[in-house]
């Protein structure tokens, strides 16, 4: 078992460092000034031609590309991820303040997608070919075909400012605050960010607890007298959810681009936000540091995906 | 498709080639049929748009702004005067045409990869399958995000970042297809003939694979048209002025606007539900049509 982890970690770290190298060819290609993105905007100011030219030799930017590119991913592990153009900050601090409101968030739409799409899973698992098995398709199906945009759109056309009950932007009322307004803020992109996840979930969860009712120890149970609510809550959903710990983790970084598009809707100053605008507004050492943050999660959810699955079905063979 | 003679006796049997048997399976499922009716619709209306438009999508009548739905503009009229149903037909070209293409980039891609994987195997085989784990648990909007905020957004990098991310499952399909052919006896006599790997791929291993590449293909197609929209509404795709079904919805984000006209957001929105759908339906239908039951299939 700790091979297999040190193996995966290692295998992650190789991933990290070429995608850091096309990010880094990437940033080179970017039009722009490598010397602006990386000195304090405070030096930048009142320095001419000659300031400038001293930068880039002090920055080694008159090094050879190789020794450039590991004193950049070194920076860049240490935390110096540069300066904002727009916010004359340092990337990191900018990042950082935007990570909260885009966990919360997730946060709250994976639990909601998760009871949502377990209890519509079983229910459509137990009721196999009825009414609640195809309704349980066609929300499947919907949840990726109708875009999230629309849907963010739609709510607020109905709850926003036609029955005017729920806020249409933001994370709190400016000046109001207190939890239930906070709460009252989470609930139309949060629900619309589940809806998009709960699909895929719903999916694994019948097609799993499928595969185990037909499961010759669901038999044993039954024969031996187990309530039907019994053979399924407590013998086949058990071992039907362990893919699903899986699936979890290799759907966070998927509902990661949801919450850019549904943050961009709802003006939730999250991350996703943070990217769009600094994208409009060419921010560079923002974007960079946005793609090396979402690498970085994407790959640590794999590795935790991988051990995990391991960890929890001792069926799964250690290569 | 070779013809079989069958001898008179078992003519009547249904035994028609495998294509013809597919496509009675497909005819059979109602939802699927349905899509394919819907998709059919959605191309005929985009593809005559000149015919039935009436007015072009990008003319600006400063006479005729904020113009409420009526008998002269249908779907009435944006900030600029500019026809929405005019303008909503003619960017479904657009969004039908940045999904169509990238979806078969991204089968091509994934089909030599896949063959190349199957048929070397060792490092190679490896090598891309890794590469498509990794490609596949990153989420393409942020891929095209990063790609759009660096290099600047366009329809190229759109179509070049959908297919450099969505490869894979064709890549997994097509390996598998390989592999199950590799040791067939006539894939051992056309390499004792002499045939070289390109040869196989052209002319084993591509028939071989292209239904469920035709079903894998009909779902990329849903999903890049999904991207392009994504894309473009947050303003990363397809520039205005040409009309996008995602920027024309970027365009209506604002509460005055979502508030006073919803006649700018409705049509786009609905457009790309019922298209996505549709084709959805259909790829869900090629699968069950050419991968009948007990025949294995799945992921």
């Amino acid at each position: 078992m700790a091979a297999y982890v040190i193996r995966r970690v290692l295998a992650n770290v190789l991933v990290f460092l070429l995608i850091s190298v096309g990010i880094f060819v990437l940033v080179r290609l970017a039009p722009g000034d490598p010397v602006r993105m990386m000195v304090d905007p405070e030096q930048m100011r009142g320095g001419g031609a000659a300031f400038i030219e001293a930068k880039r030799h002090e920055l080694g930017l008159d090094r050879p590309i190789f020794v450039q590119y590991g004193h950049w991913l070194s920076g860049a592990l240490h935390g110096d991820l540069g300066y904002s153009y727009v916010g004359h900050r340092p990337v990191g601090a900018v990042l950082g303040e935007r990570v909260g409101p885009t966990l919360q968030l997730m946060g709250a739409a994976l639990a909601v997608a998760l009871v949502v799409s377990v209890a519509l899973g079983v229910a459509a698992a137990v009721r196999r070919n009825t009414a609640v098995d195809y309704g349980a398709t066609v929300l499947g199906l919907a949840a990726v075909s109708v875009p999230p945009f629309f849907l963010g759109i739609v709510g607020i056309y109905v709850f926003s400012l036609q029955l005017g009950v729920l806020p249409s932007a933001g994370m709190t009322t400016p000046g109001g605050g207190g939890l239930v307004d906070q709460l009252r803020h989470l609930v139309l992109p949060g629900l619309i960010l589940a809806f998009v996840t709960a699909g895929p979930f719903t999916r694994y969860v019948r097609g799993g607890l499928v595969d185990e009712l037909g499961a010759e120890y669901v038999r044993t149970a039954e024969a031996k007298g187990a309530s039907p609510a019994r053979v399924v809550l407590r013998h086949a959903l058990r071992n039907s959810l362990i893919p699903l710990i899986t699936v979890v983790m290799y759907q966070i970084p998927q509902m990661l681009a949801g919450a850019v598009v549904i943050e961009q809707v709802f003006a939730w100053p999250g991350m996703g936000q943070l990217a769009v605008s600094s994208i409009g507004q060419h921010d560079y050492p923002v974007i960079v540091g946005f793609a090396l943050y979402v690498a970085v999660l994407v790959l640590v959810c794999n590795l935790v995906a991988d051990v995990l699955y391991a960890a929890v079905d001792p069926r799964v063979s250690l290569r | 498709m070779t013809t079989i003679t069958t001898s008179p006796a078992i003519k009547k049997a249904p035994s028609a080639s495998p294509r013809a048997r597919a496509l009675r399976r497909f005819r059979r499922n109602r939802l699927a049929v349905a899509g394919a009716a819907v998709l059919g619709a959605v191309v005929l209306v985009t593809l005559l748009a000149p015919l039935i438009a009436g007015h072009p999508p990008n003319t600006v009548d400063l006479y005729a702004i904020r113009q409420g739905p009526s008998g002269a503009h249908w779907f009435g009229t944006d900030s600029s005067g500019r026809d929405v149903f005019a303008r909503t037909l003619y960017a479904g070209r657009v969004s039908l045409l940045v999904g169509l293409t990238a979806a078969l980039a991204a089968i091509t891609v994934g089909t030599l990869l896949g063959a190349v994987s199957g048929l070397f195997g060792g490092w190679a085989d490896h090598v891309i399958m890794r590469a498509a784990d990794i490609v596949m648990s990153f989420p393409t909007v942020v891929v095209i995000l990063v790609l759009a905020g660096i290099v600047g957004p366009s329809m190229t990098v759109l179509i070049a970042a959908i297919g450099l991310t969505q490869w894979p499952v064709a890549g997994r399909v097509v390996r598998g297809v390989t592999l199950s052919l590799r040791d067939r006896e006539y894939i051992h006599a056309a390499e004792a003939a002499g045939a070289n790997a390109w040869w196989l791929i052209r002319k084993h291993i591509v028939p071989a694979a292209l239904p469920p590449v035709t079903v894998t293909g009909t779902l990329a197609v849903a999903q890049a048209i999904m991207l392009e929209t994504t894309a473009s509404f947050l303003g990363l795709g397809v520039r205005p002025p040409q009309a996008s079904w995602g920027n024309m919805l970027n365009e209506a984000q604002n509460l005055t606007l979502i508030q006073t006209m919803p006649w700018l957001w409705i049509p786009p929105g609905v457009a790309i539900a019922v298209t996505v759908l549709a084709v959805n339906f259909v790829g869900d239908g090629l699968r069950d049509a050419v991968t009948p039951a007990g025949q294995g299939g799945g992921r």
